[in-house]
């Protein structure tokens, strides 16, 4: 522990659900206070907020709520605030408090993510996506080839996996059924019935190799952690969690010019940062919007070489709940829902508390991954208790 | 699936690739004075920071570095399947265009085969599409 490090001392999450009615403000607040509960703050103590990526007024339930909003809302005075899409993926938001707290620009900092997908279908009037008539940046080189899903982008990783080390169906298919096997033990995750290998095996193709069960679905929720500074602790009665590494990378933002993915760049850059090793993981929540991108993870940040990971997870013994490295314990995105991004860190935080209930990880875990993104962005958080 | 592309919008830019394909011209951005391909283009050299930069015309020939089957109809008007691959140029090192394989069957295509360029107008755009030229 130094004076620069950043801790979470607290998690907080809303409903799960698809749709919810309740409104998106709302949902965040129900977060937030659960929050500060957790942490046992109260509202004025805390003095900044960070989230990703920042009210999207032309998809407007991709991010229905900014920070601006929040602020105004529970009547924060903040030191310090941000909140973009503009950084390394959804974690980023933590990265940017984590920093600001350990320069000393805020003390308790407020870090959401507010998701309203599900909803807004049901309320088109408020929250139409707006298509401009024409496209514009980098969505020109892949729109106009009906490549409009990062279902497809991925794919292609995917595809050339496949063809170069030999990764196969029923190897990728151990991430889905890890994921909704955990879930099952979840009680907000939004699937809980297990998957099994022949429904995987028999589910329709959205873009080959990627099957349904390897897209995580989307949902309504808002996900909050709370990022403190090490000389604030005292003001805090939950166990603090510390972040002991943090690593993001962006090559070129671009689904098609980037050769790899940035998860690989990013867990190799983690552990620059730190004297943990991989070996000293207890527990890893990787990002799975799509199945695939959670495989890259492990390689990435050396848990196998890189073509191996296929190899590495088959069976799924290893990333079992009892295996030697769980993997998405409370079900990823795959099994709880598109929390985006917060949720890795969220059931991270978990985890090494002992509060995992049916699904915790045996073995008191002290050490953790938790990451989001992939393709041209990603973020890395390694968090310990010690 | 023709019918319902989303289009570009044009400008100083991307006005070059994408309307190249009027005479039949793939057409990459190119530094003058290194030679390196800036794609997407844009008026700075991402290798050496000139200014001088502009279209060049290159052959069209190239190689699926992979590719993806999509089943999915994002939109009611999408006809599935059709493929969708990422094609590296024979001439235009480090460049990669997203593009769709057409003129086949979809269950033809693999990596490694040789592609050459076919351009499909909608409006005033000529998107570049790729037909198989060989197997590996």
């Amino acid at each position: 522990m130094t004076g620069r490090d950043a801790y979470i001392t607290g998690i907080g999450q809303s409903e799960v659900g698809r749709p919810l009615d309740r409104a998106p403000l709302l949902l965040t607040v129900d977060a937030v206070k659960e929050a500060l509960a957790d942490a046992g703050l109260a509202i004025d103590q805390i003095d900044g907020v960070s989230t990703y990526p920042g009210r999207a007024p032309t998809y407007l339930a991709f991010s229905p709520v900014g920070a601006d909003e929040l602020i105004d809302a529970l009547g924060i005075r903040a030191t310090w605030y941000a909140g973009g899409g503009e950084i390394t993926s959804q974690l980023g938001a933590v990265v940017a408090a984590a920093t600001a707290v350990s320069a000393g620009l805020a003390r308790h900092v407020i870090c959401f993510r507010t998701v309203y997908e599900a909803g807004a279908m049901q309320r088109p009037e408020e929250y139409a996506m707006r298509r401009p008539d024409r496209v514009d940046g980098s969505g020109q080189w892949t729109a106009p080839f009906n490549a409009m899903s990062a279902a497809n982008w991925v794919a292609q990783y995917a595809t050339r996996h496949m063809h170069r080390y030999g990764l196969t169906r029923e190897q990728l298919a151990q991430i889905a059924l890890t994921c909704s096997a955990n879930a099952a033990r979840n009680p907000r995750a939004l699937v809980r019935q297990a998957l099994t290998m022949d429904e995987y095996l028999g589910a329709r193709m959205i873009s080959t190799p990627l099957c349904l069960y390897d897209c995580d679905r989307y949902t309504d929720a808002s996900t909050v952690l709370i990022v403190s500074a090490a000389d604030a602790l005292d003001e805090v009665s939950a166990a603090p969690v510390r972040i002991a590494a943090m690593a993001g990378s962006v090559d070129r933002h671009s689904w098609d010019q980037a050769e790899w993915m940035a998860s690989y760049a990013t867990g190799a850059d983690l552990w620059r940062h730190t004297d943990y090793t991989p070996d000293d993981v207890d527990t890893v929540q990787l990002y799975d919007g799509f199945s695939y991108l959670a495989l890259t993870w492990l390689e990435g940040l050396g848990f196998c070489e890189v073509g191996e990971a296929g190899r590495f997870i088959e069976g799924g013994k290893r990333i079992a709940l009892d295996g030697e490295l769980p993997l998405n314990t409370g079900g990823g995105q795959l099994g709880a829902g598109r929390l985006h991004g917060f949720g890795f860190a969220h059931e991270a935080v978990v985890q090494l508390r002992g509060q995992g209930g049916e699904r915790q990880v045996p073995g008191d875990p002290k050490v953790a991954v938790a990451s989001s993104g992939g393709g041209p962005l990603a973020t890395a958080l390694l968090l310990a208790r010690d | 699936m023709s019918a319902t592309r989303p289009l570009p919008r044009l400008g100083p830019d991307n006005r070059a690739f994408w309307t190249g394909g009027e005479v039949n011209e793939l057409r990459i951005a190119r530094c003058g004075d290194c030679g390196g391909f800036v794609h997407p283009p844009r008026p700075v050299c991402r290798h050496c920071l000139s200014y001088n930069v502009a279209p060049h015309v290159v052959a069209g020939t190239g190689v699926i570095d992979t590719f993806t089957i999509n089943y999915q109809k994002w939109h009611p008007a999408m006809e599935v399947p059709f493929v969708i691959a990422r094609v590296t140029l024979d001439d235009a090192p480090g460049v990669v265009l997203t593009t769709n394989i057409v003129g086949c069957d979809v269950d033809d295509v693999a990596i490694g085969d040789t592609v050459s360029v076919v351009f499909e107008q909608q409006d005033d755009v000529y998107i570049p599409l790729f037909e198989r030229t060989a197997s590996r």
